[in-house]
């Protein structure tokens, strides 16, 4: 594991209170609100949370896929959210996005050489050996046989081997950042580790520092050296990925990791789950969003909106009545 | 990690085996019928054919002779001539006219459903206009004012099949702009042009390409519904429309004068359905998903 320390002094990527709403029937749906988080050089920053709090908003805010309404994006030390054009589309290259869906998001009539070489095309190699070179290489690199693979198409292969296409598309231009929106949630339990182990060798192959978005707590335990937990549309809890599964600060974190279910017939089911739906983001709930399903709450968790203040040296939770207090 | 530590058979796998579906045998009978009435049109000058407009009064509405193999109309003129030379109008307006809506209309639809915004919402209007236009005055304003010719008979349907293919293209390039894989290609930072022509363009082709060929079938009964009404190709030119207009007047005597044409077009029609189903079924990489 990467030493924390040292990264948060010059952090690859730092988002600063972002921002990011979407106009919904004349209101605004505010998908992601005033959210701050680094991701040092080199290391994995798990993204967990809920359907639709937010966490797949984010990493396309953070990529510009989505502008965001307010707050920074820097990559590198340029703010990515001030670039526009031709600028924008150089600084595309050293960003990658693997996506949930890998046969969706390769293009159905374009066979698989043409699709891993496309972004070097995109780039301006224009030298026909060379492509299909570092084609090969960056194939092989991720267990697929160049000369097998080349000239099918998407739909002849199964997910997983789809998904490892996407991720050699994603690395062929060897970025420094590479957002994982849920990348191994559409597949097999069994091709899941296939996915996640190739991740963590290319990871440590091309250097790569990975935004690694799940819902499923167990792959992010597996993956991440650092989690941020979100919950619609706010961060509740960052901390380094021990605490944060052994000490949780924040109720939502560990009801979350009170829910997951325990391989053990014999170990009775958990009833302490979090009450009720989360409420709507058209909508949220004053002061603390957690509040109207949080055990610990009380007056001033609807008055006030909590800050994320560091708990340890490490972990910060944004809560009014944090686990830790006990 | 050690959770998940499981060494699969992770290296070099082999893709699903490819299957292919064979044409039937009514697309190659469709197929061959096409290739035959398109060789003798193109071949009509060189083939050893009595010319279609020499009039011979004596042998009116004659049955099939050696002279005439299909025999003559009521004017006399050699009714296999002039279903080849009729072929050449019909499959020129039938295969020009759609052209012209797959170019420009898929080309519009194609950026509406792109870009979106305003320009989606002027384009859509415009083409909503154009549908909402009767095409019957439009084909008569054109032919009163600017004469009849096979030129105009194609602009005329040409133009009234732009609503068609914009709709058609537009749709489709809504449902694939929001796909994972246009959004992979932004974020490598394809350029606009690229995403169009690189990503959306191979996938609506096929679609569009279909609906061209329905358009063929469907041009060359509209050409032949204009001819009919005098709208069309002017007199001495036979064209399909006009020799089952003209056979009309003596069905009673002489039936075959408007079957004949009438079986020409129709068989033509079906072969270019059949040929247009059967292309896209065999090309058609994932039948059910696309």
């Amino acid at each position: 594991m990467p030493d924390n320390a040292s990264n948060r002094a010059a952090p690859l990527l730092s988002v600063e209170q972002l921002t990011v709403e979407y106009p919904v029937s004349g209101r605004t749906l505010s998908a992601v609100n005033d959210v701050s988080l680094a991701v040092g050089r080199g290391e994995t920053l798990g993204l967990v949370g809920e359907s639709g709090c937010g966490k797949s908003t984010l990493g396309r805010a953070v990529l510009q896929l989505r502008r965001p309404t307010a707050g920074k994006v820097v990559f590198d030390g340029t703010d990515l959210t001030a670039l526009e054009g031709e600028a924008l589309r150089l600084m595309r290259k050293r960003l990658q996005l693997i996506f949930q869906d890998p046969i969706a998001s390769l293009n159905p009539r374009r066979c698989i050489g043409d699709i891993v070489a496309e972004p070097l095309i995109i780039t301006g190699i224009t030298d026909r050996a060379e492509r299909e070179r570092r084609v090969r290489e960056v194939l092989t690199a991720v267990g697929l046989d160049p000369d097998l693979v080349w000239r099918r198409l998407p739909h002849e292969f199964s997910g997983g081997q789809c998904q490892r296409v996407c991720i050699a598309r994603a690395l062929i231009l060897e970025p420094e950042l590479v957002v994982c929106d849920e990348p191994v949630s559409a597949l097999d339990v069994s091709i899941r580790a296939q996915i996640l182990n190739l991740l963590e060798e290319m990871k440590r192959r091309y250097g790569l520092t990975l935004l690694f978005i799940a819902h499923d707590l167990a792959v992010v335990k597996a993956v991440s050296d650092r989690i941020a937990v979100m919950y619609l549309g706010r961060l509740c809890e960052v901390g380094p990925t021990e605490q944060v599964f052994g000490r949780p600060a924040h109720p939502y974190t560990a009801l979350l990791l009170a829910a997951i279910p325990v391989p053990d017939p014999t170990v009775p089911p958990t009833t302490n789950v979090a009450a009720g739906e989360p409420p709507s983001p058209l909508d949220p709930p004053s002061g603390c969003r957690f509040r109207t399903r949080c055990p610990r709450a009380d007056g001033i968790c609807a008055k006030e909106v909590p800050d994320l203040r560091p708990t340890t040296s490490e972990q910060s939770v944004a809560c009014h009545h944090p686990l830790t207090d006990r | 990690m050690a959770v998940l530590e499981i060494e699969g058979d992770t290296a070099l796998v082999s893709p699903v085996r490819r299957r292919r579906s064979r044409p039937s045998g009514l697309f190659l009978v469709a197929l061959v019928w096409l290739a035959l009435i398109g060789l003798a049109a193109i071949l009509a000058d060189f083939l050893p054919l009595v010319s279609p407009t020499d009039m011979d009064f004596l042998g009116k509405r004659a049955p099939p002779s050696a002279e005439h193999l299909l025999g003559t109309d009521q004017l006399g003129r050699d009714m296999l001539s002039r279903l080849i030379y009729g072929a050449r109008i019909s499959l020129t307006v039938g295969l020009l006219a759609p052209a012209i809506g797959l170019v420009i209309g898929g080309a519009l639809g194609m950026l509406a459903g792109y870009f979106g915004g305003r320009f989606e919402v002027i384009t859509v209007g415009c083409v909503d206009v154009l549908l909402a236009f009767p095409p019957l005055v439009l084909a008569l304003a054109v032919t009163a004012y600017l004469g009849q010719s096979v030129l105009n008979l194609t602009l005329v349907i040409g133009v009234l099949s732009i609503p068609a293919f914009t709709r058609v293209a537009r749709a489709v390039t809504l449902s694939l702009s929001q796909r994972e894989f246009v959004v992979a290609a932004r974020t490598l930072g394809a350029t606009h042009t690229r995403i169009l022509m690189r990503e959306l363009l191979p996938n609506v082709a096929l679609p569009l390409l279909a609906f061209f060929l329905l358009g063929v079938a469907v041009t060359i009964v509209v050409e032949g519904a204009l001819s009919f009404l005098g709208l069309g190709v002017p007199p001495p030119a036979p064209s399909w429309g006009s020799m089952i207009g003209e056979g009309r007047e003596s069905l009673d005597i002489a039936p075959w004068l408007a079957f004949l044409p009438a079986a020409f077009m129709f068989a033509t029609v079906l072969a270019f359905n059949i040929v247009g189903d059967t292309l896209r079924a065999l090309t058609d990489p994932r039948p059910a998903t696309l």
